[in-house]
């Protein structure tokens, strides 16, 4: 996918058609851990700059003790170089990142993918109230938490009552 | 004393790495499989929220120290986190009251700090808040389930609340260190913190069936350093390899 983006002459001037490149191939690297999505759906790159050939990338770090941020930035990193600009990342720690940001083709992904989406925080009762979380399989909302906590730092673990598959919810913050 | 953003900071972060890496202490060793996920994902989270106060801590001091020098390179003395955090697993009663303590007072404090004038601040909080409410409602549950549990569970329990409560009055101590920053409006009160937390520390013990401890005994001075001898054993551990292998990289 990032040969497919890379450019001709791989030192040219600025030009929007360049920074659109560039914005393209930032957000269509997948996420190391949920590899279903980009991590231009998962809404963590907030802004990106070209001046000249290199390339500053704003990024979000999702979740405080996430493994995968580091292995994202390093990701963007190389995707970029690839194509032959140089690549700065830089932490944008406010906003915070929220689940909120993940696109709707994103919550699509997750959930044909098996894991179910994060319920919108629009309510902040989801958060202590009964959250009804749909089977990402059966789409039955009959489903029970197992666990809050799975095998990554977004995920919970639910189980889905009708069709009795466990899954993955991913986490709301 | 002249107002030192860093230091106050450190603080903050001393008391996220050290109890997240109690909770590390317990991977693969949690009382069942769905404790040793949730024990090391919380752990995970303030590891992940002391790196970043660590990080901003080094670019404010300036002095070409990294978060790894900070967490490893520093002696018991220099460590400022509170006693409560440092204090050891003991039992699966102790474990889950603390983090329950911890959660319920930084889910507070973070709340405070989404008004910072510091824009950082403001980004680290309102993170860390919604990490916190899931560790609170995790350790809230257990608390109360061991509490209205059998004879064993609740006095489990209560032996815990005797041993941990003592400690629990240095979270609301603002530090010399701190002060500065609290009245500017950079980093949150502390002591009108206090009020909110023993509500809701109150309305779990009392679903839980759990006495309220009603002496006000205190034991304080993780902030000048001065530490139980078990955070030693804590550093010797987490700082072995780094001080074995000076400059090592992950």
């Amino acid at each position: 996918m990032v040969k497919a983006l890379s450019r001709e002459k791989p030192f040219d001037i600025k030009t929007t058609n360049d920074h659109n490149l560039a914005w393209s191939i930032a957000s269509n690297v997948l996420d190391p851990e949920i590899p279903c999505v980009t991590i231009g759906e998962l809404g963590i790159i907030r802004d990106l700059n070209l001046d000249n050939n290199k390339v500053t990338v704003f990024v979000s770090p999702t979740y405080s003790g996430c493994p995968a941020v580091l292995a994202i930035e390093l990701a963007i990193q190389n995707a970029l170089l690839k194509a032959g600009f140089e690549t700065k990342i830089k932490r944008v720690l406010s906003p915070p990142w929220t689940t909120d940001w993940i696109s709707e083709s994103g919550r699509k992904k997750l959930k044909e993918y098996g894991i179910a989406p994060p319920v919108n925080a629009s309510s902040k009762m989801s958060l202590f109230g009964k959250t009804e979380v749909e089977c990402p399989r059966c789409s039955s909302q009959n489903t029970e938490k197992l666990s809050e906590f799975g095998s990554t730092a977004c995920k919970a673990q639910y189980r889905c009552i009708n069709c009795l598959e466990p899954f993955d919810y991913f986490k709301c913050i | 004393m002249s107002p030192n953003l860093a230091k106050a900071l450190l603080e903050l972060a001393d008391d996220n790495l050290i109890l997240g890496h109690r909770l590390s202490e317990l991977c693969g060793h949690a009382p069942m499989l769905e404790e040793d996920l949730a024990l090391p994902n919380m752990g995970l989270d303030l590891i992940g929220t002391a790196r970043t106060l660590y990080t901003y801590a080094c670019e404010i001091e300036d002095k070409n120290r990294t978060e790894d020098d900070l967490a490893f390179l520093r002696n018991e003395r220099e460590f400022v986190n509170c006693l409560l955090v440092e204090r050891p697993n003991t039992d699966f009663a102790h474990t889950i009251l603390k983090q329950l303590y911890f959660s319920t007072f930084m889910e507070s404090y973070w709340t405070a700090a989404l008004s910072s004038k510091d824009e950082i601040i403001m980004g680290i909080a309102g993170k860390a808040k919604k990490e916190m409410a899931y560790h609170i409602r995790h350790s809230g549950e257990w608390v109360i389930r061991l509490g209205d549990g059998t004879t064993e569970s609740n006095k489990r329990i209560c032996d815990a609340v005797t041993a941990l409560h003592i400690y629990t009055n240095e979270l609301f101590i603002n530090s010399p260190n701190t002060e500065f920053f609290h009245k500017n409006n950079i980093l949150p009160d502390r002591a009108s913190l206090k009020h909110g937390w023993e509500q809701a520390i109150n309305s779990i013990f009392k679903q839980g069936l759990i006495p309220y401890p009603k002496d006000n005994n205190e034991l304080i001075g993780g902030r000048s350093g001065l530490h139980g001898e078990e955070l030693g054993h804590l550093l010797a551990s987490m700082q072995s390899v780094h001080r074995t292998y000076p400059g090592a990289k992950w």
